[in-house]
């Protein structure tokens, strides 16, 4: 937490977002730090997936400021570049809530296409490549190479050559993982990766979101419904109702913010037992982070 | 094994109110279609047109109908295919050797001087002309069928895994075939006119596949850059070369312009790909279709460069590097100590087309190994998360739209130099609509595939010109040139109906750790455009 005040790798300043007249985010502001796992949550409509949408510049926000900050120093205004340059230049990458894979093309080939930047000046930007260049055949066999590495991490080396339509839900869910990994990020923003996952399953996404964050210290933001997911490994977790923030804190100080409490039994705090509450907002608090 | 069949009157197969509504239904049917279609014909007289009615035409038409459809419910197309299934390996032998022998004799009757064979009537010979080739495909395929069965689906990515070794022998041998034809005896002009009008659309269907099989981007006005192409090169060696060159440039402009062409084909695919960037599907389509008229109709219209609806003659034919295909010293002939024939210059625009597609072909081939061509399947596949992972989709699609275009520049520019004329006339929507049947029909994405369509689609075309034997058998008046858009829609139709995703359904991917598996067509997406 102290990290993230000091030296955050995102800050988002006054963000608004509106269609029309519908306001779906309002005036929010906060900090990821750098190493940590800073969680967006918040009830159905609460405007979690539009400030993604903005933060990957998939949405052009209305008002306010995204900036991003690199270890070297470099500052990247996210709110005014385009989705895929935010992706190459400023490094961050995304899954989506229903999984967008290549299901046509198989799980090593998904890995590839994600490490097209690389591979694309590799080859000469098709040029040197059409004939055979050795430098971009190395570069492919680099890139096959960290293709191996991430599939050994979530589990896929087996199905690598299958189609990734092929693949069951929850393999598909890891699947996005690697390819937003193999873009190398230095921010990772994944949205609901643990829904359609039974209980084993998602607990394997919490082993595997913990060693990314500290094998390659990066910064993950994540959307999540399932509390045990937040509350097992969050660092820092803002609370979203109706596009504005009601709390933001680590997620014992969230658990027991009486704001987010309304929000999701919507109830009046008094009238809200303390256990009720506690049974809400996360039967894995008693789960020790590792 | 009598499984479920599939007609609804066979249900309980012997209600005779029941198939009489159907057969009743279908008559109605067949009767407002053939009613207007069929009965009413308009005819000149003097100044003004009449209606001539022809209703028992009609009649006869309707009653064909409806009683294929009786034998149908009374019989069942139900049993008889639960019949072919059990024995489709015999049934599949009988007709091919049946058809074979069909084949034989309507062959033999007719030019092969085999000895002893009774003089079959004309007619006769019509009809074993045209069953013979049922029986013997019809036959091959039952075959298939019937070894498929046996492999059952346990089997079945396995088989096709085989299909695909199978795929790449079948291309090699076509490849083999498409070298040694200008030398196999008996090749004669027609032929070889037609192996390139062939390898012309095979290099189309090749270049627009970059565009619509891999980056999944419907471009219905393929045939504008086909037109580009072959006006860059009719315009610059007729008009701009000599003036800028001298004469002496005319035998080397083929090779000077052809990657002139090519650029500025490629330079219109991208004029093309910005307006279009943010349309898909249906809107692209309508776009690139309005493009395709624009170009025809600016070649029309702008007399003074184009030459308007006369066209360009005098495009020069293309030279041996230099050396020209004529009866001289200096001629092709005479230089290299041959006899002077003018199947030279065919057999020489034959090569040059050959080895333009297969150029196409490895290029392709090669792209879609490399990161761009990556990056055009998954666009098809799925254009935001090619953005979430940094691709600049809009270049990736200008590439494409360049790329194939390009192609397509290329075999206007060898277009003009065998027609040695142009007019905007070359240049309809028809083109491009035949093009891109040849994609679909071989299946998107499919190199294969493209080859079998255009051999098909285009064989079928020429085909028709040689039915003469058909007279025989048709009433007076037929001519069967008339029957053939009809005869290639039938078989379209047919095509979509058993093989929707065309005739290559599988997906080769591009690298792989342990093995190729090809990938079912099922999984693969089309494009939105």
């Amino acid at each position: 937490m102290a990290a993230a005040d000091s030296d955050p790798i995102l800050r988002v300043d006054h963000l608004t977002m509106r269609f029309g007249g519908l306001t779906a985010v309002g005036d929010l502001s906060f900090t990821a730090g750098r190493n940590d796992i800073t969680a967006l949550i918040g009830p159905n409509g609460a405007g979690k997936t539009t400030v993604f949408n903005c933060i990957t510049g998939f949405y052009k926000p209305t008002e306010g400021m995204i900036t991003l900050r690199h270890p070297d120093g470099g500052e990247y205004l996210l709110e005014r570049m385009d989705d895929f340059r935010i992706a190459k230049h400023a490094k961050v990458a995304r899954t989506f809530q229903n999984i967008r894979l290549f299901a046509g093309m198989t799980v090593l080939e998904n890995l590839m296409v994600a490490q097209h930047n690389r591979l694309m000046i590799a080859s000469g930007y098709t040029f040197a490549g059409i004939f055979g260049a050795g430098s971009y055949r190395r570069a492919e066999r680099e890139a096959i190479e960290l293709s191996k590495f991430w599939l050994d991490r979530v589990g896929l080396s087996e199905r690598a050559d299958d189609p990734a339509g092929d693949l069951p839900y929850g393999a598909q869910r890891r699947l996005e993982i690697a390819r937003a990994m193999c873009t190398e990020p230095l921010l990772l923003c994944l949205d609901e990766p643990a829904a359609g996952l039974n209980p084993r399953e998602s607990e394997d996404l919490n082993r595997l979101l913990l060693s990314i964050r500290k094998e390659q210290g990066i910064a993950l933001l994540l959307i999540e419904h399932d509390m045990s997911v937040v509350m097992g490994i969050s660092d820092h977790i803002v609370v979203l109702d109706y596009g504005q923030k009601i709390s933001d804190g680590s997620p014992a100080e969230v658990r027991a913010d009486p704001a987010v409490i309304r929000a999701y039994l919507g109830v009046d705090e008094e009238e809200a037992p303390a256990d009720i509450v506690a049974e809400a907002l996360g039967a894995a608090q008693q789960e020790d982070r590792p | 094994m009598v499984e479920k069949v599939g007609a609804a009157a066979t249900q309980n197969p012997l209600d005779p109110a029941a198939i009489l509504k159907d057969t009743a239904i279908t008559a109605v049917i067949a009767f407002a279609i053939f009613g207007p279609i069929v009965g009413l014909k308009t005819v000149a007289i003097g100044n003004g047109l009449a209606l001539e009615q022809r209703w028992g035409t009609v009649a006869a038409l309707v009653a064909i109908v409806a009683a294929g459809r009786l034998l149908i419910n009374l019989f069942g197309v139900g049993a008889a295919s639960s019949y072919l299934k059990l024995h489709a390996l015999r049934v599949g032998i009988i007709a091919a050797v049946a058809g074979a022998l069909m084949i034989f004799l309507s062959l033999a009757a007719g030019q092969l001087p085999v000895v002893g064979l009774p003089l079959l009537p004309p007619v006769v010979i019509a009809w074993l002309t045209i069953i013979g080739p049922i029986f013997l495909f019809g036959g091959v395929w039952l075959i298939y069928v019937s070894f498929a069965q046996k492999n059952g689906g346990a089997a079945a990515s396995k088989a096709l895994r085989d299909t695909s070794a199978y795929g790449r022998y079948f291309g090699i041998a076509l490849l083999i075939a498409a070298i040694i034809l200008p030398f196999i005896p008996g090749i004669d002009r027609r032929v070889m006119d037609l192996g390139i009008l062939m390898l012309t659309y095979v290099m189309l269907g090749w270049g627009l596949n970059i565009v619509v099989g891999l980056a999944g981007l419907l471009d219905l006005g393929y045939v504008a850059f086909y037109a580009v192409g072959a006006y860059s090169y009719a315009l610059l060696s007729t008009i701009y070369f000599p003036i800028w060159f001298g004469e002496g440039i005319i035998p080397w402009a083929f090779w000077l312009v052809l990657p002139i062409a090519g650029f500025l084909a490629a330079l219109w695919g991208i004029i093309l790909g910005f307006p279009v960037l943010r349309l898909r599907g249906d809107y692209l389509a309508i776009v690139t279709l309005a493009f395709g008229e624009i170009i025809r109709v600016i070649l029309i219209n702008w007399y003074d460069f184009t030459g308007g609806p006369n066209g360009i003659s005098d495009i020069p034919r293309p030279s041996f590097f230099g050396i020209p295909f004529t009866n001289d010293e200096n001629g092709f002939a005479a230089t290299f100590g041959l006899e002077y024939a003018p199947i030279q210059r065919i057999i020489f625009l034959y090569y040059v087309i050959l080895a333009l597609a297969l150029l196409t072909y490895f290029v392709t081939m090669r792209l879609r190994a490399l990161p761009v061509g990556r990056a055009w399947e998954a666009l098809r596949e799925d254009e935001i998360a090619c953005r979430s992972l940094g691709i600049n989709t809009t270049s990736t699609k200008l590439t494409a739209f360049a790329i194939g275009a390009m192609f397509g520049g290329f075999a206007g520019s060898f277009f003009a130099t065998r027609q040695g004329f142009v007019s905007p006339e070359s240049f309809v929507f028809m083109e491009s609509a035949i093009i891109l049947a040849i994609v679909v029909l071989g299946g998107l994405g499919s190199q294969l595939g493209v080859v079998v369509a255009a051999i098909v689609i285009i064989g079928a075309f020429e085909l028709f010109r040689e039915l003469d034997f058909l007279v025989a058998v048709m009433p007076a008046g037929f001519d069967p040139v008339q029957y053939r858009m009809l005869a290639v829609g039938l078989a379209m139709v047919l095509i979509m109906r058993w093989r929707p995703r065309g005739l290559v359904t599988r997906r080769e991917p591009t690298v792989y750790l342990k093995e190729k598996k090809a990938v079912s067509a099922d999984l693969v997406a089309q494009g939105h455009g």
